[in-house]
């Protein structure tokens, strides 16, 4: 479980997220979306302690993640794919956050073989693609088996083989009882991976309800899918707007 | 030291071992301490029928050992892997990655730390009784060569093998605060090679500041003649304190900043 109360976030006089208060519940795929720049990434970083809040806490489990010693067995991330050094294998890379954990060796040849890298272990994560990094991210963030996940945009540059595992893979972890929570800007793909929806838009909650429930309001309003009530939800509040409609 | 601290350390090992800057800057640092003390030594060798009585009495076989033009690049290249193993972190978003496994920052930078000073002060000591072996087996022919027991020889020896871990140190800390890996080598190095060029050695104050920068300190302790007609020449204990001071102040302020900044 992951809960926001009144998490705020200002970098100088940019208020990145303001007053977020929001309970992410275990057993579901809940989708975190919002327009670029709404404040996702941040919040993501807030909870895991890499950022500090300016006030209000973010709590995972029920303890602020940045007071855990070691953190990959209370919570699993993939941030951004980048984040990781070009110039190990991708069995090093592992094999160096597992053992900081104090979990056993043989974990990584799992976690490597879940997400389909066994057989380029051994390759230098420079020469990776966008879609092998997400996975070697993914499989960074199982590493612990930890009950809470975050991916952010963990769905670019995969291909469509790879999206649908993705997908399946998150309702999986949920069907298991953890709390996975999936930032992305795509409604069409949250549509078919997430079953409850959280929006934010300039850093503020706009939405935190079951898909079905938005995806009726949405109707009611008349959207003809959830793409248009997403952009009809968001339309005052996108930060880099682009010229008129298409 | 606990389990715990102990993995960590294992982890950082794994990092350390994974990249292949760190084989190459192991590589710089074995050819030129080796080759170039012995070059010097061999040069010394042939050019010896030619001195003068005066000259042999003056001559300093320890000099021959760690000749300064080889123990540059020696300096350079710990001084590189200190700030690659923590700026190349920050520039490539591993730190977050690292953070995320690990919350406990302090715990993160203080492993790293222990590793980087562990592993250069093994390179040191090897390259450091390396050169001083072969340099003075070499002048051994000659009847020039000193033994590790000859006044100020240990304690060359010592500082050469410190020089490493203290430039590691140094490097580790301006990277930890320059967080990116071009500008973090290019400080460090200043600092370590040109710094020393900036400061007037004839003037007393002037050569107080020089004298308490690290590589004058180890060029003071290996008694470098180079080094002699500075008029203003640091204490032996001062040397030693510079030693302790610059990769001490260097470790904690990387300790800090890992910790109050926001990756």
């Amino acid at each position: 479980m992951i809960e926001l109360r009144d998490l705020t976030k200002r970098y100088g006089g940019v208020t990145a997220v303001d007053r977020l208060t929001l309970t992410v519940r275990p057993g579901h795929v809940t989708g975190f979306l919002g327009p670029n720049g709404a404040g996702k990434s941040t919040t993501l970083r807030l909870v895991l302690g890499l950022h500090r809040p300016t006030a209000g806490t973010a709590l995972v489990d029920g303890q602020p993640f940045a007071g855990r010693r070691r953190g990959l067995r209370y919570a699993g991330a993939l941030l951004d794919a980048g984040d990781v050094h070009g110039g190990r294998s991708a069995r090093a890379h592992l094999a160096a956050l597992a053992r900081s954990n104090g979990i056993p060796r043989a974990r990584v040849g799992e976690v490597l073989d879940q997400v389909g890298l066994a057989d380029v272990a051994r390759c230098r994560i420079g020469g990776f693609s966008l879609g092998m990094r997400q996975r070697l991210g993914i499989a960074a963030a199982l590493l612990g088996d930890p009950p809470v996940l975050l991916f952010d945009e963990p769905f670019n540059g995969l291909d469509p083989h790879g999206v649908r595992w993705v997908r399946g893979l998150f309702r999986r972890l949920a069907a298991e009882g953890r709390t996975v929570l999936v930032s992305s800007h795509l409604m069409s793909e949250m549509e078919q991976t997430a079953d409850h929806l959280v929006v934010i838009g300039r850093g503020e909650l706009l939405v935190d309800e079951s898909l079905a429930a938005f995806t009726a309001r949405g109707r009611d309003n008349g959207a003809t899918s959830l793409e248009e009530a997403f952009m009809d939800l968001t339309a005052d509040r996108v930060d880099y707007p682009t010229g008129g409609r298409s | 030291m606990t389990a715990r601290f102990r993995d960590l350390l294992a982890a950082e090992w794994i990092k350390l071992w994974s990249l292949r800057s760190t084989y190459g800057s192991m590589a710089l640092i074995a050819v030129s301490a080796v080759l170039f003390s012995v070059r010097a030594a061999l040069a010394d060798h042939h050019n010896w029928p030619g001195y003068s009585a005066e000259r042999r009495a003056a001559f300093d076989p320890i000099h021959d050992a760690f000749p300064e033009e080889g123990w540059l690049f020696v300096m350079l290249a710990a001084g590189t892997v200190g700030a690659l193993m923590i700026a190349g972190e920050y520039a490539s978003g591993q730190i977050r990655t690292t953070l995320v496994a690990v919350p406990d920052r302090r715990a993160v930078a203080a492993a790293k730390v222990v590793v980087l000073a562990a592993v250069m002060l093994v390179v040191g000591a090897v390259a450091a009784v390396a050169s001083f072996g072969v340099s003075q087996a070499i002048l051994a022919d000659r009847g020039a060569g000193a033994s590790i027991g000859d006044p100020d020889a240990l304690r060359a020896v010592v500082a050469s093998a410190l020089l490493l871990p203290m430039c590691a140190l140094i490097g580790f800390g301006v990277g930890a605060l320059v967080r990116h890996t071009a500008p973090a080598i290019v400080v460090t190095t200043t600092l370590l090679l040109l710094a020393p060029l900036a400061f007037d050695i004839t003037n007393k104050w002037t050569a107080s500041v020089h004298n308490a920068l690290p590589v004058p300190a180890w060029e003071r302790l290996v008694g470098n003649p180079y080094v002699l007609p500075n008029l203003h020449v640091a204490t032996v204990p001062g040397s030693w304190a510079v030693f302790v001071v610059w990769p001490v102040v260097a470790a904690l302020l990387a300790a800090v900043v890992v910790h109050r900044r926001e990756p």
